[in-house]
């Protein structure tokens, strides 16, 4: 049955900002959708407020909305496109959840909008406990049996061993295992005291389970295909998200296996799925046999973008062309091109996927791995064996040294693993130790890991093993183990096996540097770099070759490049790959921090970087160098000292003047970094880094700009200056951002022109280039210069129109910037750029922005003014902002002068306004009218304090700045309670009054595609002015 | 201690080379890979693959041990066992101890990719390099007769009738060409009673049962002569099942013909589409020959993968087959239900 032609235009939702549980899976499952809609002639739409996404691109669909994903946003969107369809099994939980919403709301049906891929009652057979328990029973099958518990006087006779799980607590905090009654009645009396809501469920535990999971597809006409099995090495217990899981399953019989794929084809019949493809999770005991259907998503997911990497199998793809009427022997198989959809993958290499933590971003949590999934980003190895791929994918997660990472070193392995596991991994490290490097090699160990054991380095084992001659061989990804003659463009390195098909052809290739797994400060941003670089070099002419070992991304869709090869980005694999293509130029600026790494190993191998070389790269890193080029150019840096150990810092901090801001250098997002206010302070910063560090003098007070601009070598291209909402010292990933800038002077925004266009070709800058400078006191200083692609690139793009990435790419291949004719940037509207915080991933951290980078993902709004933007940009970051109700507010000292007017402002609006004793005296100071409460260390017993205000739902906005470490704790409760609670929590005073100056300003108005702003900026031009996009009436 | 050496030599003349882990010995066959993921005992043990060295393209083979409730048969039947790395010691004992030999840390890929481009080949499997040097071997393989041709169910067959399953609802007799266990066991779970005939005996003890099942088997149907007799003798007499070898005998009998394919399908992933409802089957295969593709409305069910026929349907005999394994074992269940709703027809009709 071919496409359904009374379809004409099908609207997708995307999943909006990273966060953890939602990646850029999302991405990649909504770019391929697009893809095959649009090839089958449909009219697409897609909304999604995440800029970061290629799927956002104004050239992915014919409309593309970067709107809030709420029940408001996608209205909208629908209301003025009436499309015939909505697909909405691509977006994650955020589109399954929403399109319920629409449905409840009546608009579907109001709007004439069809579902397809999956139906409201799909939707909630998956997701309600109840509804899905019962149609799992109808087929034979069994969930873990549960009971919702509010008293304690309902714990007796409860099955154990049983899991708790407290209602509404951050990360699933307060729950956990309990093996025997009276252990079970602890953990109940502890989760309800720790619940809200004081309800916890209770359910049959089967941790240290199996844990396997089944991507299944079905058609309409009922046929249904595994396409992949995926086996958890961590047993049930840890979150599939955080478990180092291994495809396809390996400790399984046949007849175990079939069994459970009898299972997930009957629950995907029974929950009713029609069309597309679901993620299925089993438990299983090892013991017995026994299974446990977990859950179900009904929709494509991480596992399944895990999976399509897995087999060449692109799921998504299949799925959209499912939710439009194909079926699966319709749709031929990419790789085969001669198979269709309807054969089932077969692998004849092992997959292994590694969780990646951040967990030295967020000191004080805990670190245990339970049911609620805490890591930020994934690797992935394949390898013939499945020692290969685990060493892969365990050496790709790029760990900052010393961070406290579950199975850090290869012996601190997890408990529960399947023997089979540990063997494997027990004969490994018997072949690293017999000494040979032949032996070492295929056993899967890399040459640094070789070279560690050994008592030699990297380097020399790699001098060794190639005199020897002993080099890896390419394999091939075609799904069908060798069956089917297959053109694919997919390859994995391996060890004495022949060489499959070298690259040939006459273009000239180019190898682009990926940018690894996702972590805090190196996300999605960067891959949509990667994927545009290879867009942009196919369309110069060139063969575009990428490298990459993140699973998630749209940049390892062998659809994205010409040939794709799934490794590890350290210098042993990226070499060989050079060695094997012997490209013209290798690209090292799209990728983040992890090509730079590498930049070095491959200009001494002969390689030439396309674009900025490497000196560039550390002149800028490099800070003697980097100031004495300042200094040169005239340009101004915070005073700054390097030193080692305390002692040094000591005494370069006197000289300084606190306060000082301790930063160790080749780092990213800010990873250690830490302001001081004394030499106690500093004292314990320098105790937990080693080696040598950077102290800057803090610049207090301050505007911080983030400018994105191109170079050719000579001329330099602004394309955006962007102005952070918070001062200087909240990381610039984590400060909302606005463009253009709206509160430079015309002087400043002329320094910071000339500041860049000086530093552009001084550095030696031969495409994009990331400047942040932070203004005080009408003095302009440079905080750092990135000669690379910046996380902003994404959001500077989309806002002015004006492909950044393209143009480096250009020029990285030698045009001029004058060749480019890019007209200067005059956005027409205002754009906002809103971080996303995992803070209640991690309960015992404290949720406030510091210099160190936290959020895991970003919004973007744009609109006509600045409050409307802000506002719709706090409303996609999921913090609405109150339009009356209660503000409390408790600011520490240096705060409290600019305080009074944003509760006056606040007052004016009708708020009701609440705050502590210090902050209230104040307001009433101000002469503003203010209830005060208890901070929660003052209260006397009984005492309403205001973490129970927040508690009972009746406060309304939360600004909150962190004193010193001496109100820590009461401020991290207040904090932590609005969290939970989740009313939006503001803790820096400039970021209070712009929300207070958005609730008062923010008008209502519609949606536009980027399309239709795209040509708004073209025709109209903007009302600042054209020199910066900067305005100059601050 | 020096392990030894040993290789894959095809008749072409390329050697594969790896760690030998089972018997010690030299044998010919053909070469032929499965994609099977799982199953191995199963595979090795199923009569099909007489007289075949078998390379499993799955990466790892041998994790989950052995099991006495995996066998297919009471004994190995493929002569060697070719794996890019065994998973487990059990498993090479396993076949150590049944006189397999067992190629370890060969490159299995090379080997399938070889094969598929070149098409199945006599080759030999030697467990020591220094014992059997590779020209010695391919001298001798080029004397071995090839898979055309070769009649081989008489060596795998019963000798006696046999009775497998005593009680049920229905009698169903099993031709056996090779048959597999779990033909039996689903006939037996299906509600039938199960007599196991040799491969050439008497129609009239075939069409006393209630449905006859042609199994599966290994090697050419072409020269099958008597045993095509056999099947035609009672078609039209009693309902006919044919699975495998025995859906090629049935087509054989009705006029149609068989033909060797480059390389055969082995595997637990092949889509097989039913013309009649439009439906498709992930099936279990394992055969070397097919029924040549036909247009005819007999052939309901045909290959996804490369248009061969997959399934007859003679309602005026009584008569249907199907070229894949309903019985799976190793492989998916998809197609159960055809052994299920047969035996169930048989009921219906007595
Ligand atoms: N009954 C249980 N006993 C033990 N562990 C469980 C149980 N239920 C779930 N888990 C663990 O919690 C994890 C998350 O549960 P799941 O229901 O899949 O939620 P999510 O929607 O976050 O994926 C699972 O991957 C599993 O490891
Ligand atoms: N000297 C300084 N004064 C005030 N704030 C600073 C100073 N240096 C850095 N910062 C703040 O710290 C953040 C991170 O510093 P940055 O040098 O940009 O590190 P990263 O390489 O992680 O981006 C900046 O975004 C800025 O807000
Ligand atoms: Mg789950
Ligand atoms: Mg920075």
């Amino acid at each position: 049955m071919p496409a359904r032609r009374d379809l004409h235009s099908v609207c997708v939702i995307g999943s909006g900002p990273i966060v953890i549980g939602q990646a850029c899976e999302f991405d990649y499952a909504g770019c391929q959708a697009l893809k095959v809609l649009r090839e089958d002639g449909y009219r697409t739409i897609v909304v999604n407020s995440n800029p970061a996404t290629i799927m956002t691109d104004p050239g992915f669909a014919d409309r593309t909305y970067i709107e809030p994903l709420d029940l408001e946003g996608v209205a909208d969107v629908l209301r003025r496109e009436r499309p015939d369809a909505l697909l909405p099994t691509l977006g994650g939980q955020t589109a399954l959840n929403l399109t319920v919403e629409l449905y409840e709301a009546g608009l579907l049906a109001e709007l004439g909008v069809e579902l397809i891929g999956a139906s409201v009652d799909v939707i909630r057979r998956a997701e309600d406990r109840q509804l899905f328990r019962d149609a799992v029973q109808s087929c034979g099958l069994r969930v873990p049996a549960s009971r919702i518990v509010t008293s304690l006087d309902h714990v007796e006779g409860l099955p154990v061993p049983a899991v708790v799980r407290p209602a509404f607590t951050l990360g699933g905090h307060g729950g956990g295992f309990a093996d025997d009654p009276e252990g079970l009645r602890r953990q109940v009396e502890r989760g309800l005291a720790e619940s809200p809501i004081a309800q916890v469920l209770v359910e049959e535990s089967v941790r240290g389970w199996d844990e396997f999971e089944l991507e299944v597809i079905r058609d309409r006409l009922d046929n249904v295909v595994v396409v992949c099995s995926i086996e958890n090495l961590d047993p049930m217990g840890v979150h599939t998200g955080d478990s180092v899981t291994v495809a396809p399953q390996m400790t399984l019989s046949d007849e175990a296996y079939q069994e459970l794929r009898d299972a997930a084809a009957a629950v995907i019949r029974a929950v009713g799925v029609e069309t597309g493809g679901s993620n299925i999770q089993f438990a299983r005991s090892r013991e017995t046999g026994e299974i446990r259907v977990i859950e179900m998503n009904p929709r494509v997911s991480r596992s399944s973008a895990l999976a399509s990497k897995a087999t060449g199998y692109p799921i998504a793809k299949v799925a959209a062309k499912l939710a439009v009427g194909y079926t699966l022997d319709e749709i031929p198989n990419d790789l085969t091109k001669t198979t269709p959809a309807s054969f089932e993958p077969t692998l004849d290499y092992v997959v292994v996927k590694f969780p990646r933590f951040a967990f030295e971003k967020f000191p004080g949590a805990d670190l245990a791995l339970g049911t609620q999934m805490k890591s930020v980003g994934e690797a992935m190895g394949i390898g013939r064996t499945f020692t290969e791929a685990f060493l892969k994918a365990f050496g790709s997660r790029e760990l900052d040294p010393g961070s406290p990472t579950p199975w850090a070193t290869i012996d601190d392995v997890p408990e529960g693993i399947h023997p089979w596991f540990l063997e494997q991994l027990a004969g490994a490290q018997r072949e690293l130790r017999s000494g040979d490097i032949w032996r070492a090699k295929r056993a899967g160990w890399g040459d640094d890991s070789i070279g560690a054991a050994w008592g030699t380095s990297g380097e020399e084992v790699r001098r060794a093993r190639r005199a020897k001659g002993i080099r890896p061989s390419y394999r091939r990804v075609d799904s069908c183990g060798g069956e089917v003659e297959a053109a694919s463009n997919y390859f994995y390195s391996t060890w004495g096996e022949e060489d499959e098909v070298p690259p040939a052809g006459d273009r000239e290739r180019v190898v682009i540097l990926g940018s690894g797994p996702n972590r805090i400060g190196q996300g999605i941003e960067f891959d949509y770099c990667c994927v545009h670089a290879a867009q942009t070099f196919r369309a110069l002419g060139f063969e575009a070759v990428m490298i990459n070992c993140n699973p998630e991304t749209v940049s390892t869709d062998y659809d994205t490049s010409d040939r794709l090869y799934f490794e590890p980005l350290s210098p042993e694999e990226v070499l060989a790959v050079l060695d094997r293509e012997q490209p013209a130029g290798v690209v090292t600026q799209f990728g983040g921090q992890t090509p730079l790494r590498l930049a070095r190993f491959i200009e001494s191998a002969g390689y030439r970087i396309m674009g900025t070389p490497h000196a560039a790269i550390d002149l800028a890193e490099d800070r003697e160098r980097f100031g004495a080029l300042a200094r040169e150019l005239g340009i101004r840096c915070p005073p700054w000292a390097t030193v080692e150990g305390a002692e040094e810092a000591l005494e370069a901090a006197r000289e300084i003047g606190y306060p000082v801001l301790v930063r160790p250098s080749y780092v990213l997002g800010g990873r250690a970094m830490r302001v001081c206010d004394d030499d106690d302070q500093l004292r314990s910063a320098m105790a937990a880094v080693t080696g040598p560090v950077l102290l800057d003098r803090f610049v207090e007070n301050a505007i911080e700009i983030d400018v994105d601009a191109l170079c050719d070598g000579e001329e330099v291209y602004i394309g955006a200056v962007m102005q952070h909402v918070e001062e200087a010292g909240i990381h610039s990933g984590d400060s909302a951002c606005v463009l253009p800038a709206q509160s430079l002077t015309l002087a400043n925004a002329l320094e910071v022109e000339h500041v860049v266009k000086r530093l552009g070709p001084a550095l030696g800058v031969v495409g994009l280039l990331n400047v942040q400078l932070a203004i005080a006191d009408q003095t302009v200083y440079v905080l750092e210069a990135n000669p690379r692609a910046s996380r902003t690139v994404p959001f500077a793009s989309k806002a002015i129109g004006i492909n950044l990435v393209e143009a480096a790419c250009r020029v990285a291949a030698g045009a001029k910037l004058a060749d480019l004719g890019l007209e200067p940037p005059r956005p027409a509207e205002i754009s906002v750029k809103a971080a996303v915080l995992p803070f209640a991933r991690f309960p015992g951290a404290d949720p406030v922005l510091g210099p160190e980078m936290r959020s895991t993902g970003e919004v973007m709004a744009s609109a006509a003014d600045l409050p409307t933007a802000y506002a719709k940009a706090e409303r996609a970051a999921g913090r609405p902002l109150p339009t009356a109700g209660t503000a409390f507010l408790s600011v520490k000292d240096a705060d409290k002068a600019a305080v009074a007017p944003v509760a006056a402002a606040l007052a004016g609006l009708g708020f009701d306004i609440v705050a502590t004793a210090g902050t209230a005296s104040t307001l009433r100071g101000a002469g503003l009218d203010v209830e005060e409460i208890a901070k929660v260390a003052d209260a006397v017993a009984g005492e309403r304090t205001v973490v129970d205000l927040i508690r009972q739902r009746r406060c309304d906005l939360v600004i909150n700045t962190p004193q010193g470490s001496g109100a820590r704790a009461d401020g991290y409760l207040i904090r932590e309670a609005a969290l939970v609670a989740r009313v939006p929590c503001i803790t820096t005073i400039s970021g209070a009054a712009a929300a207070v100056h958005a609730i008062a300003n923010a008008r209502a108005e519609t949606a536009l595609s980027l399309q239709e702003r795209i040509h708004r900026g073209a025709t109209q031009g903007s009302s600042a002015s054209p020199l910066l996009g900067v305005s100059d009436n601050a | 201690m020096s392990e030894p050496r040993g290789y894959l030599a095809l008749e072409d003349g390329t050697v594969f080379r790896g760690r030998s882990v089972g018997a010690d010995a030299v044998v010919f066959g053909e070469a032929v890979f499965t994609t099977g993921m799982t199953g191995y005992q199963e595979t090795v043990t199923d009569p099909s693959y007489a007289e075949q060295l078998v390379c499993f393209t799955a990466p790892m083979v041998g994790n989950y041990g052995v099991a006495e409730t995996r066998m297919e048969s009471d004994a190995p039947h493929a002569k060697a066992v070719v794996m890019r790395r065994l998973g487990g010691e059990e498993w090479a004992a396993w076949l150590h101890g049944r006189g397999i030999v067992a190629l370890d840390e060969i490159d299995t890929r090379a080997l399938t990719l070889r094969v598929r481009s070149e098409g199945a080949m006599r080759a030999v499997a030697v467990a020591d390099e220094r014992s059997t040097p590779v020209e010695t071997a391919l001298e001798h393989v080029r004397e071995q007769p090839s898979m055309e041709g070769a009649a081989l169910v008489a060596q795998v067959s019963t000798p006696e009738a046999y009775v497998a399953h005593p009680e049920g609802r229905v009698r169903v007799a099993i031709v056996d060409y090779g048959a597999k266990r779990s033909i039996v066991r689903r006939l037996a779970a299906a509600g039938a009673a199960v007599s196991v005939f040799p491969h050439v005996c008497d129609p009239d003890e075939l069409a006393a049962c209630d449905g006859v099942l042609l199994s599966n088997g290994p090697g050419d149907p072409e020269p099958l002569v008597e045993e095509t007799a056999v099947v035609r003798a009672v078609l039209g007499r009693v309902p006919v099942l044919g699975i495998c070898l025995g859906h090629q005998l049935l087509g054989l009998a009705a006029g149609h013909e068989t033909y060797k394919l480059p390389f055969g399908h082995r595997g637990a992933n092949h889509p097989v589409l039913d013309r009649r409802t439009g439906r498709v089957l992930v099936t279990s295969q394992n055969h070397g020959f097919a029924v040549r593709p036909t247009e005819a409305a007999e052939a309901t069910h045909v290959s996804l993968y490369d248009g061969t026929v997959e399934g007859f349907d003679f309602p005026e005999l009584r008569a249907r087959s199907v070229q894949f394994h309903p019985e799976a074992g190793p492989g998916p269940h998809d197609a159960w239900p055809i052994l299920e709703s047969w035996v169930a027809e048989l009921g219906d009709a007595g």
